[in-house]
């Protein structure tokens, strides 16, 4: 049994599984000091650890190429500070989302950080740098973090940024740790700039043919009534698609009216959002990024690519993120060829998410990407043994 | 000599008149807006393409010599103060706009284009970039790129890194790299933007263009002493309402700018604020109701709303000129740049005027204070035996009290040269340790930029920064200073 002073450790179970890899131990450090203490059992070991939060995206990525040891953040979950009247918070990384958004809310504030997957922490949502629709105001976590804590492969705690927005002093690691999906550094603590509580929000909902989707996306970004989010969804793509606009804060329905008007009736005006908004679709997960208004054009090469194959498609469309899913029961044959399909015809990143072993194996989840042998060296530096999440990222990073 | 083998290489790469070895004309290039210190470059290149950049960057690999690049030179650090060992690559020749694209809000360039010139190539069409660094008519989207650079309305539209959605990078090997904000892996973008030169040069950079707001409101509020204005400031941001920037200055900068430029702001103010509103029309105007309430509440007793952009840039006039002005007010002094949450700014500004008292020097206060960047400027005047040491004291002093308030060294001029020496004070030595992983896995042999934003031995003659005067740029009327 591996012990590590003053951390509980347990023996894994089947309900510990990583991507099909089942570690040895499962390890829950309750401060900084002590995922230090296991990181530094882990060197002294020669043991790989995978982190994890709410659980909520463990199958992403690829499986680790070893994993003998699960870092549970289930016991970091405070939040350490908040400064209200600095719109800043300071808070542990096993902080699920919505029990840091609870907290925010008793001062009347928010981290404007959607979320996509219920039951997600703080480090998971850093790791993997998921946002939702609202990243088109205020863009991905990444964005709105602006100091980190993180436990380094040989125990050395890291700091940088700070607790104030405004801060150019060293290095930016927040941003190189954010969606590193753990394979540089054990996220520990985070700080983020906070935003207040819009006063009202007003959703604006239309139907399209995905073809003329260009031209009201174009319009929207071009107007004057600062859309935060337009997002759209296209659950049959022998049909229309649905577009859905929020604006938010002062003056909210005078803006959605005239958001309204420029969608053109029968646009509707809602005080909720549709039942689909900013949640991720279960299952098999695409993601297609590309720059604003591109994928908007890119709706009716998704239905080319998919001919008869069975697919959905959601997400941030004039922020430049969108999810297809392909049919739960699909052959993974054919969801591989759809996606070498996809990638062709698209001219933005196309990533598999999410996908059983048996798809993932017959194509590159990632795909290619720019500056790899930066990133090859920055692993190399950072985890020059290999033992944090090793293979589950780009490249096999 | 290694700089002459690099020089006669170089010829062959770029035309002959792209490469300097006069020494008279190297020295042009011995300083950045930071004028204290000064090197003169072993050489100087002016590329004109990526492929030179990465061409003069693998030649200083080969000879082992270090590189420094340079853009329009308005840096406050130091950041591109050369080396006499090493060669100065200056981007100034490339300054091509190499793509307006107005559908998807983005621009391509080249790292010398200034930053004001996006915003000309684009504002017919309602289009700005949005960050706006006072030096914007002059200072390059590169070093913007290298400094992560800010300015006035940062507060509201966030800082260069948040406006860059692609780099061409030549990393210190030589070797010419697409970072894309959108292609999967580690964020080397969010990493590089910021790293002050130390991880590579930027040859290319694709910003996001933002729409042009419907309405902007600019206001002035005078209050009798900077408690009430900062009271304002903490009563607005906690009312929710995000301004596109909040800036104050106290009773000192004030007399410099009435000095310097009659701008003409309420008599008698201990401090002004200076609130802009920006937004669409129905949402601007109710915030604007809100500004005002809440100022007169905190005891402004005078209130001014400019009606044209005539009274907007009337309003601006004083704050922009308040560095520069107060040449009017003392011989000499020391612009700092520190942040503090904004909570602690009382108790800072506290902190500042009991340092005046217990050194007998002056310091004005100039601020975004939105963010809780100051810009003390303290006063000095060089003739005065010790005067310029103790002036030194307390400016080392305000940075420790930003620190002690759980701020930053540094809000937008960056480390540079010139605080390296403070990083210690804000980070442990496991924190830089972990940096140095960063530029070591870019830059193994520490080529490029060395000596910067990194705590390392001090060159020869080095002295902390010391203002005398105003700037050359700024006194010529190319740029402004906040």
């Amino acid at each position: 049994m591996l012990t590590v002073p003053g951390v509980t450790v347990r023996e894994a179970t089947q309900d510990d599984l990583v991507g099909g890899v089942r570690p040895r131990w499962v390890a829950l450090p309750e401060t900084v000091e002590e995922i230090a203490a296991v990181m530094r059992a882990s060197a002294a070991h020669d043991l790989a650890v995978v982190t994890v939060g709410g659980g909520t995206k463990l199958h992403w990525g690829a499986p680790p190429e070893r994993c003998d040891l699960l870092i549970d953040t289930c016991c970091l979950g405070d939040v350490l500070e908040h400064a209200a009247g600095d719109l800043v918070v300071r808070v542990q990384a096993g902080t699920t989302m919505e029990t840091l958004a609870e907290t925010l809310a008793r001062e009347g504030q928010e981290l404007a950080l959607d979320v996509p997957l219920e039951g997600a922490t703080v480090g998971g949502t850093l790791a993997t740098a998921t946002a939702g629709p609202r990243r088109l105001r205020y863009g991905t976590a990444r964005d709105l973090l602006i100091g980190i804590t993180a436990v380094l492969a040989d125990g050395t705690i890291a700091h940088s940024g700070g607790r104030v927005v405004k801060n150019v002093a060293g290095y930016d690691l927040g941003k190189l740790f954010t969606g590193s999906y753990g394979t540089l550094a054990v996220i520990a603590e985070a700080t983020f700039r906070l935003h207040p509580l819009p006063a009202e929000r007003r959703w604006i909902t239309a139907e399209f043919p995905p073809d003329e989707l260009s031209f009201p996306m174009r319009d929207l970004l071009d107007s004057q009534h600062e859309p935060v989010a337009i997002e759209v969804d296209w659950p049959d793509l022998s049909g229309p698609c649905t577009v859905c606009v929020l604006v938010e804060g002062v003056a909210a329905e005078e803006r959605a009216t005239a958001v309204r008007d420029l969608l053109k009736p029968p646009a509707t005006v809602e005080a909720s959002p549709p039942p689909w908004w900013g949640r991720l679709p279960d299952g098999i997960l695409i993601e297609a990024r590309g720059p604003r208004l591109t994928l908007a054009a890119d709706l009716p090469h998704v239905r080319d690519a998919a001919g008869r194959f069975d697919v959905t498609l959601r997400g941030s469309v004039a922020a430049g993120a969108m999810h297809v899913t392909p049919a739960s029961d699909s052959d993974p044959g054919q969801v591989a060829a759809f996606l070498t399909e996809l990638r062709s015809r698209l001219s933005g990143p196309v990533v598999l998410l999410a996908a059983p072993d048996e798809v993932a194996a017959l194509v590159d989840r990632w795909g290619p990407t720019g500056g790899l042998t930066l990133m090859r060296r920055v692993k190399e530096r950072f985890d020059p043994d290999r033992r944090l999440s090793p293979g589950r990222f780009v490249g096999g990073l | 000599m290694t700089v002459d083998a690099i020089a006669a290489a170089a010829r062959e790469i770029l035309t002959p008149e792209s490469v300097i070895t006069d020494p008279v004309r190297l020295r042009t290039y011995e300083c950045d807006g930071l004028t204290h210190y000064r090197v003169s470059p072993g050489l100087v290149v002016l590329p004109e393409t990526a492929e030179q950049v990465a061409a003069v960057v693998r030649l200083c690999v080969e000879h082992g010599v270090p590189f420094v690049a340079r853009g329009s030179g308005t840096g406050l650090s130091g950041g591109a103060l050369p080396r006499s060992d090493g060669v100065l690559i200056v981007t100034s020749r490339m300054r091509r706009i190499v793509e307006l694209d107005l559908p998807r809000h983005r621009a391509v360039v080249e790292p010398g284009v200034t930053n004001l010139a996006i915003t000309e190539a684009v504002r017919e069409h309602g289009f700005y970039y949005a960050p706006d660094p006072s030096s914007q008519q002059i200072c390059s989207i590169g070093g913007n790129v290298a400094e992560n650079s800010g300015g006035a309305h940062c507060l509201k539209y966030g800082f260069t890194v948040n406006h860059v959605l692609g780099l061409e990078v030549v990393t210190p090997d030589g070797e010419i790299v697409q970072l894309d904000a959108n292609d999967p892996g580690y964020d080397l973008l969010g990493a590089f933007v910021g790293s002050e030169g130390t991880l590579g040069i930027t040859t290319k950079i694709t910003v996001r263009l933002s729409r042009a707001p419907e309405t902007v409101i600019t206001l002035l509020a005078a209050f009798d002493d900077i408690e009430g204005g900062g009271r304002a400031v903490s009563a607005i941001i906690s009312a929710g309402v995000v301004p596109a920037a909040i800036e104050m200055m106290d009773a000192l900068a004030i007399q410099a700018a009435e000095a310097s430029v009659s701008c003409g702001y309420p008599e008698g103010a201990g401090a002004v604020l200076i609130v802009e509103l920006d937004g669409p029309h129905a949402a601007v105007a109710h915030q604007f109701t809100e500004v005002e309430r809440i100022c007169q509440q905190e005891g402004a007793f005078e209130l001014r709303q400019a009606a044209s952009a005539e009274e907007r840039a009337a309003i601006w006039r004083g704050r922009k000129s308040a560095f520069a002005a107060v040449g009017r007010i003392s011989p000499a002094y020391i612009v700092q740049d520190g942040v503090v949450p904004r909570t602690a700014l009382p108790q800072v500004l506290a902190g500042i005027d009991a340092l005046q008292d217990e050194y007998g020097i002056r310091v004005a206060n100039v601020f975004h204070a939105g963010d809780g960047n100051l810009h003390p400027l303290v006063l000095f005047d060089d003739a005065v035996p010790g005067e310029g040491e103790r002036a030194e004291l307390v400016s080392a002093r305000i940075l420790d009290l930003c620190l002690q308030h759980g701020g930053s060294i540094t809000g937008e001029h960056g480390v540079g040269v010139d605080k390296s020496r403070y990083m210690p004070k804000m980070f442990s030595e496991e924190d830089l340790d972990t940096m140095q992983l960063v530029r070591c896995a870019f830059d193994p042999r520490g080529l490029s930029n060395p000596g910067k934003v990194f705590p390392t031995p001090r060159l020869c003659g080095e002295v902390p920064g010391v203002r005398k005067g105003v700037h050359p740029l700024v006194e010529s009327g190319q740029a402004e200073q906040f």
